[in-house]
Parts: structure tokens; C-alpha cells; sequence
């Protein structure tokens, strides 16, 4: 069982979108760690201070530990932000201004 | 905008409280940060999901639908995607600033007469070592996660920390089709039982959701605690020990649970930042309000766990005794009191079990002693135990504030929403009021903006993340 099964989901068609350039599937009314973990990613940003790995942490956009650049847009949180076809998702580095 | 009542939160005390408000004759507005009504408790899929059976993931279903029914028949005008940063009270009227859409960038405000805060709460979690790996989320965040989006972080999880919100996320885990391999509580289940009394409404759900557990063949594991996640760079396992009757790890207890999911827990935190900028009393972490929901603020009421943690069903009749008091007060009138006598049981019921379930899962009491000096506490800015004890015992600091100054804990992105009761807990203090002067980032360009309509207005900035 998967949870789209369990709720018996008939999810509108997938788009592609990338992530670090990687063309990956993700479904319509996912925000974009909700793509990421369908992706099996669970993992797509690093701290500025010890640049260790990081994910979703609270799942409701209070501990911003989800950041990631969608778009060349650094900083979003990826558990608030609905995922688009076409988004270019990249893995945050530090405050992502340094690339 | 102009509207009679804005309503800040669309969860069940925020809804209750607009349809009664609505039936008393206000015209209401509701805002929400989220792309639908619900809040947390009803956290639906979006539609593009085209889930056919959502009650799957949800325990009451029907008061959801009755909900949503009479939300459709009402004038409610709901506001998805409005995140509020501030409400302002000018001569007795009322702001609410809100930022529009994920992106947060685009301003809107709803003119008021009154407002109600129902903004819920979020998860507490002590710190661990190896709490800020990938893999490792909040049980609230799982099931977030799980209901909104139809999806779980791993195959294998363990749900640990304490409190009731454990049990519906490892059953909701299980059903989903992940393996759940333990459900670690702290806590003691005979302090539960000292409780059946006060209980007594609570019992029978608990003990539906332990049945359901025991059919997925999850094992509880009650009075042990996490007190590692393993893993490099993303988790591994865990290593669970049992406490003894004092909350102390017993020596040799420890060991491994293979894992790549750790959903943890320790209860939850209300969100008090927008009645904090308006000056509302605080009654320690919640919202003080009086036997009608009102805010020590004149025109400013609030209800469900921003007032105080104690489930939907609480937050259920403290937004509709809300919605009752504000249609009354903004017509000059007393709420009538044949109408509420219902809603006013239910809530003194509801509280009592409420108090007696945060006295049955408190947090292990020594859980200090579990963080190791290189675990890091505040998540944003990577400040370590090490780094607050030094501050404490090398610098002389004892209170959050000077730890806060002298090594930066809390001063990141989630303002300390995430640290705040580690730091105090290892300064050996209790946790202040926050004093967040913005619920939200707000971008400079809005507040620069909005000063210049009107002068005197905050001054302060949060950094925010863009
Ligand atoms: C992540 C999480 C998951 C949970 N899952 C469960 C569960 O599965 N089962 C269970 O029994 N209990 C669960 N709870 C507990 C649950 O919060 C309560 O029982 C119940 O939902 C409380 O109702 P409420 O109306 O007080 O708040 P909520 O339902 O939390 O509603 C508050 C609403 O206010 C909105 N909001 C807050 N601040 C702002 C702002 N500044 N601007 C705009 N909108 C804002 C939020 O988006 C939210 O929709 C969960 C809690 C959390 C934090
Ligand atoms: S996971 Fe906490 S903000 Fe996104």
C-alpha cells in the first residue's frame, strides 16, 4: 500500500521538472519537498556554517530547514512552495548567494 | 478589504468561530497561510491529486464535512495563501497584513473590527544527538507531509518522543504502507491511567488507535527514549534505551533500530507572535483569554492552541463560543448564555483531559542529559550545546536572552521558534516570552512600503530569508 493508493488517488498528469539538472517526474498539487520525497531525495540543501545536509524537518514552513532555489530563487521553502512544471529545482548551497 | 471579523486561521477553532460569527450576522473573513481550509487537523491533498477516499488519512471525517458544508452555505469569504505578519490596532480598528501566495512577496490587507487569532501551534522537539539529519522529521511534519502531499520519507520509521499526536502517526504511517518499527514513548503508561478519569472522552480514541497499531504489528515501546540518530549524511538507525522511574537513561539498555525515517515528537508549542505584537497578555507559552475567548486587547479574541494545546475538538468549541461572543459584543449585546451552555461543557471537559494528558506526557525530565556538547541545538544557525553551555558556565549567562546574544542561538531564520525551549532548558531557565516583533518574514521592500503609508509604524525589521 502507498499512500496514493490508500486515499485512491487519481492524480491529474505528471510533469517533468529538474532537479540539479536531473529531469525527475512529480505530480500536480505536490508542493516541492512532497515531489522530492516522492523522488526518493530527502536531502537538498546545505548549512552555511558546517555545510551538512538538510531536508524537511517541521513539514509546515516554521523551522526553514527545507530551503532550496527553485527558479534561481534561493531561499524558498520547499514544504510552502507548489511544485510547477518545468521548475528548475537546484540544492542550496550556504545562503544560496554564493553561486 | 473591509470586513466586520478577520479570523487569522482556517483550522477547526478559526472555522467554528466564522460560521458562528456569520450566523450572528458579521460579515466575516477568514485568512490562511494554506492553499485550503482545515488547518492541521483536516489538512487535506490538493484536488490536482484527485484522492477519492481522503477520510482514509482522517479520524473525523464527518464533522470535517459537516464543516465544509456549512463553511459553502455561509457568506465566509475564506482567504487561502495569505500569510499574516502583523496585525495593527489603530483607535479600536484593526490591520491584518498578510503576504500574498508561497512567494510571499506581494502585500494585502483586510480592514477589521474585530479580530480572532486562531493560529494554532507547532511541534516541540528537544534536541539529540543526530536530530538535524535528513531522514529525521517532527511527527506533526509526517503526517503533514503524509495528508497534504500523499507521500512518507522513507520504508522503515520509528515515531518517538511523547505526547498523543504519536499514536494517529505511526497508525497513519502504517496504513500508508511504511514499516513502522517501534513507537518510542517516554512516558509512563500507568501516569496515564492515574488520569482515566479526566480521560474518561479521551480513553476509547486512544485505545482504537493502539488496536490499530497492534493489527500494522508496531511495538510500543513506552518509558524509552531516542537518544541517538545514526547516520552521515542522511539517517540510518537509531539507538533507543529505557528510562528509569526518574527519566534518566538506564545504563546498558540501548539499542539499535534499523531506520531510515525517525518521526519525533514532545508535544506542542502555540503560535503567540500576532497576539504578541498586539499586546495581548500571555498566561506562560499560550494566548490568555477570558470565559468568552477575549484577549486582554479590546476587539481581539482568540481560540483553539493558540490559547492552549488540547486537540481539535477543544479548539472546535473555543472558536464557536468565539464566533458567539463577537456577533454579540460587536452588536452591544451579552453573548446568550442558553446558546453557548453546550459549547461551554464541552469545552471545561475538553480542558480537563487536555490538562491531564500534558501531565501525563511531559518530557523526560533529565533529556538534558542525553545532549551531548557537539549536538547541534539551534538548527539555523548550527549552534552547538557545547557552544550554550560554555556560555553558562564559562560567561556567567542565565537567561535565553544573553545565550541568545553571546552565541546566536535563535537568531536565524525560524527566530528560535525551533530552539527555544532547548536553550532555556540547557541554560536552566524557563523559556521566555518570545518577543518575535513579526509573525512572517517580510521583505524590506513591504515594510518600506507600508511605513511610508503611514508613519509611525514598526520599526523593527526580522531578517528574513531573501
Ligand atoms: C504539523 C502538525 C500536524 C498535526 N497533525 C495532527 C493529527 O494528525 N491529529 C491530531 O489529532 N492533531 C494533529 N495536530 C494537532 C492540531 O494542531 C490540533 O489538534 C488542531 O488542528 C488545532 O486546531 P486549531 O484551529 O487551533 O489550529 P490549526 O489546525 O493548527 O490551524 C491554524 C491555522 O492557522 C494558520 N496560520 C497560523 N499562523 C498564521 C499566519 N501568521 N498567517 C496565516 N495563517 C496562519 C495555519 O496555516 C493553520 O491553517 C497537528 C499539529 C501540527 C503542528
Ligand atoms: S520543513 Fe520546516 S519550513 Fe519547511
Amino acid at each position: 500500500m502507498n499512500p496514493l493508493r490508500l486515499v485512491r488517488a487519481r492524480p491529474a498528469p505528471a510533469f517533468t521538472v529538474t532537479v540539479d539538472g536531473r529531469p525527475t517526474r512529480a505530480l500536480p498539487g505536490r508542493t516541492v519537498a512532497a515531489a522530492l520525497w516522492a523522488a526518493g531525495i530527502t536531502s537538498w540543501r546545505t548549512t552555511r556554517g558546517s555545510g551538512r545536509p538538510r531536508g524537511v524537518f517541521c513539514g509546515i514552513g516554521v523551522c526553514f530547514d527545507c530551503l532550496v532555489t527553485v527558479n534561481d530563487r534561493p531561499n524558498q521553502r520547499a514544504c510552502l512552495v507548489p511544485v510547477r512544471p518545468g521548475d528548475a529545482i537546484r540544492t542550496q548551497v550556504g545562503t544560496g548567494h554564493e553561486d | 478589504m473591509r470586513t466586520d471579523l478577520a479570523v487569522v486561521g482556517a483550522g477547526p477553532a478559526g472555522l467554528a468561530a466564522a460560521l458562528a460569527a456569520a450566523a450572528g450576522g458579521l460579515r466575516v473573513t477568514v485568512l490562511d497561510a494554506g492553499d485550503q481550509p482545515g488547518g492541521q487537523y483536516f489538512r487535506q491533498p490538493a484536488a490536482e491529486l484527485g484522492a477519492r477516499r481522503p477520510q482514509a488519512l482522517h479520524r473525523q471525517w464527518r464533522t470535517w464535512e459537516r464543516l465544509r458544508g456549512a463553511l459553502a452555505d455561509s457568506g465566509v469569504r475564506v482567504l487561502t495563501e495569505h500569510h499574516v505578519w502583523f496585525v495593527e490596532e489603530r483607535s479600536g480598528a484593526f490591520t491584518v497584513r498578510a503576504l500574498l501566495g508561497p512567494g510571499q512577496d506581494e502585500p494585502a490587507d483586510v480592514h477589521a473590527d474585530a479580530v480572532l487569532l486562531a493560529t494554532g501551534g507547532y511541534e516541540h522537539v528537544l534536541p539529540f544527538p543526530g536530530w538535524t539529519l535528513p531522514g529525521v522529521v517532527t511527527a506533526g511534519g509526517a503526517q503533514a507531509m503524509l495528508k497534504g502531499g500523499l507521500v512518507v520519507p522513507g520504508r522503515t520509521a520509528v515515531v518517538a518522543g511523547t505526547g498523543p499526536l504519536l499514536l494517529p502517526v505511526a497508525t497513519g504511517l502504517a496504513a500508508a504502507g511504511v514499516r513502522v518499527a517501534a513507537l518510542v514513548e517516554s512516558a509512563d503508561p500507568k501516569r496515564v491511567a492515574g488520569h482515566a478519569r479526566a480521560l474518561a472522552g479521551k480513553l476509547p480514541e486512544g485505545a482504537a488507535l493502539a488496536a490499530r497499531l497492534l493489527r500494522h504489528r508496531v511495538r510500543p515501546l513506552t518509558r524509552h527514549t531516542v537518544v541517538r540518530a545514526h547516520g552521515d549524511d542522511r539517517l540510518t538507525g537509531v539507538t533507543v534505551a529505557a528510562l528509569d522511574p526518574a527519566g534518566r537513561v538506564r545504563r546498558g539498555t540501548g539499542r539499535h533500530l534499523a531506520c531510515d525515517t525517525l518521526a519525533v515528537g514532545h508535544g506542542m508549542l502555540p503560535h503567540t507572535d500576532l497576539a504578541d505584537g498586539l499586546g495581548c497578555r500571555l498566561d506562560g507559552p499560550a494566548v490568555a483569554v477570558d470565559a468568552e475567548q477575549r484577549t486582554s486587547v479590546p476587539g481581539v479574541w482568540a481560540a483553539g492552541e493558540a490559547t492552549g494545546i488540547g486537540g481539535a475538538a477543544l479548539a472546535l468549541a473555543e472558536g464557536h463560543l468565539a464566533g458567539r461572543s463577537i456577533a454579540a459584543r460587536l452588536r452591544g449585546d451579552d453573548p446568550d448564555p442558553a446558546g453557548r451552555a453546550r459549547a461551554v461543557r464541552a469545552r471545561e471537559t475538553l480542558r480537563t483531559a487536555a490538562a491531564a494528558l500534558a501531565a501525563a506526557f511531559p518530557p523526560p525530565a533529565h533529556w538534558t542529559g542525553q545532549v551531548t556538547d557537539d549536538t547541534v541545538v539551534c538548527r539555523c544557525e548550527e549552534v552547538t550545546a557545547g557552544a550554550v553551555r560554555e556560555a553558562v558556565d564559562g560567561l556567567g549567562a542565565d537567561d535565553v536572552r544573553t545565550v541568545k546574544l553571546l552565541t546566536r542561538a535563535g537568531m536565524g531564520w525560524c527566530q528560535g521558534r525551533m530552539c527555544a525551549p532547548a536553550v532555556a532548558g540547557l541554560t536552566g531557565c524557563e523559556p521566555g516570552p518570545a518577543r518575535r516583533p513579526f509573525a512572517r518574514p517580510v521583505p524590506l521592500g513591504v515594510l518600506a512600503r507600508t511605513r511610508a503609508e503611514e508613519p509611525g509604524a514598526t520599526q523593527e525589521t526580522e531578517r528574513g530569508p531573501s
